[in-house]
């Protein structure tokens, strides 16, 4: 259905000029004496509700739901032949009088949590909600247990013993033969 | 205890970055596409719709309660729908169940001529021009197929093709354990 459309349309485009404006004219035409079937008319606004604000509304609710059919849009964006029936779905639910949530809830009831953009806190979407931060709080207690650490070692070491003549003696030596090493490279 | 822990605690950003990776692994093998379907274990949501092949008839759920049945959407322009088709209707001719067509969002014409051409494997076929049950059953791809008991209860989903190894591997035993 949504192929043929973008079929009819990829059409219009070859023809020429001067019949294109033949066509656009009996659009219009149709279109002021309102005998035009819907289905002709242009795809965007073929759908759209009689009341603007409803629309919005509509809209505005699936832009937050995802479209089952490709993935990665939301039902707003898509015109997959699915997505265009769901917004119809929509719409009707709202113009019943149901809320948001009543209409997300009847969209979960058959598709699941998938289709909220937004997803659910639940028990199994625990982790997806607060991972990050239990990861950066793992992160910043083990940076603060490693510097406690460190600062008890440094502590502990305080009194500082002065190391013994020959293990001073073996440290100069390590160092020297460390930049000989060094420079030789 | 203490030491040859903090001797193995070098290893612990590997083993975090081992971990990591898996989950990552994994989720490249994942198919996104199978969306678990919250119908299982809930009762098939309502319907009452007319037969493709005999437009007077109506059919709805209560028909098939004390069954255990087979719902398959299907439509003439399918593609998938073709290669799925002979596994149904092999398993149509030794089956012990029925299997229900759910013509979604196609017209009679088509249809029909669809199942002339290819063999019907169907008792009958739901004719769903408007796609209004398959969005109540959460169809939004065909072929998918449901597997439905005898308290008209959904019990298996199938998102895709039924293929011959999930009939013999998943569905059937199911639908003896069904039938029990």
């Amino acid at each position: 259905m949504d192929d043929s459309m973008r079929g009819t349309r990829g059409h219009g485009v070859r023809l020429p000029k001067a019949m294109r404006a033949l066509a656009a004219a009996l659009l219009l035409a149709a279109a002021a004496t309102g005998a035009m079937p819907t289905a002709v008319a242009a795809r965007e606004a073929q759908e759209v509700g009689a009341d603007p604000a409803a629309e919005r509304h509509m809209m505005q609710l699936a832009s937050e739901l995802r479209c089952l059919q490709c993935q990665n849009q939301t039902l707003a964006d898509s015109n997959a032949p699915l997505a265009v029936d769901l917004r119809q779905e929509i719409r009707e639910l709202l113009a019943k009088g149901q809320t948001d949530e009543q209409v997300k809830a009847y969209l979960v009831a058959r598709y699941g949590d998938f289709v909220l953009y937004r997803p659910p806190l639940k028990s199994n979407t625990f982790f997806l909600w607060f991972g990050p931060a239990l990861v950066l709080l793992a992160g910043l207690v083990a940076l603060y247990v490693t510097l406690k650490r460190r600062l008890a070692r440094l502590d502990s070491t305080q009194p500082n013993p002065e190391l013994s003549q020959a293990e001073s003696q073996r440290a100069q030596h390590l160092l020297e033969k460390e930049t000989e090493e060094g420079s030789l490279s | 205890m203490s030491l040859s822990f903090k001797s193995l605690g070098f290893l612990l950003p590997l083993i975090v970055f081992v971990a990591i990776a898996g989950f990552l692994l994994k989720g490249l093998w994942l198919d996104p596409r199978e969306i678990p379907s919250p119908l299982i274990d809930k009762p098939a949501p309502d319907f009452r719709l007319e037969s493709l092949e005999n437009p007077g008839r109506q059919i709805d759920r209560k028909d098939m309660l004390g069954k255990v049945w087979l719902l398959n959407a299907w439509a003439s322009w399918c593609v998938a729908c073709r290669e799925e088709h002979p596994v149904l209707v092999e398993f149509a001719r030794s089956a012990t169940i029925p299997i229900v067509g759910l013509n979604y969002k196609d017209t009679r014409v088509d249809g029909m001529r669809w199942l002339a051409q290819f063999g019907n494997p169907y008792v009958t076929s739901l004719y769903d021009e408007a796609g209004r049950v398959g969005i109540d059953f959460g169809v939004y791809a065909v072929p998918e197929t449901f597997l439905i008991d005898k308290q008209g209860v959904v019990r298996f989903k199938q998102i895709g093709p039924v293929t011959p190894e999930l009939l013999h591997e998943k569905i059937l035993p199911l639908i003896q354990r069904l039938n029990a």
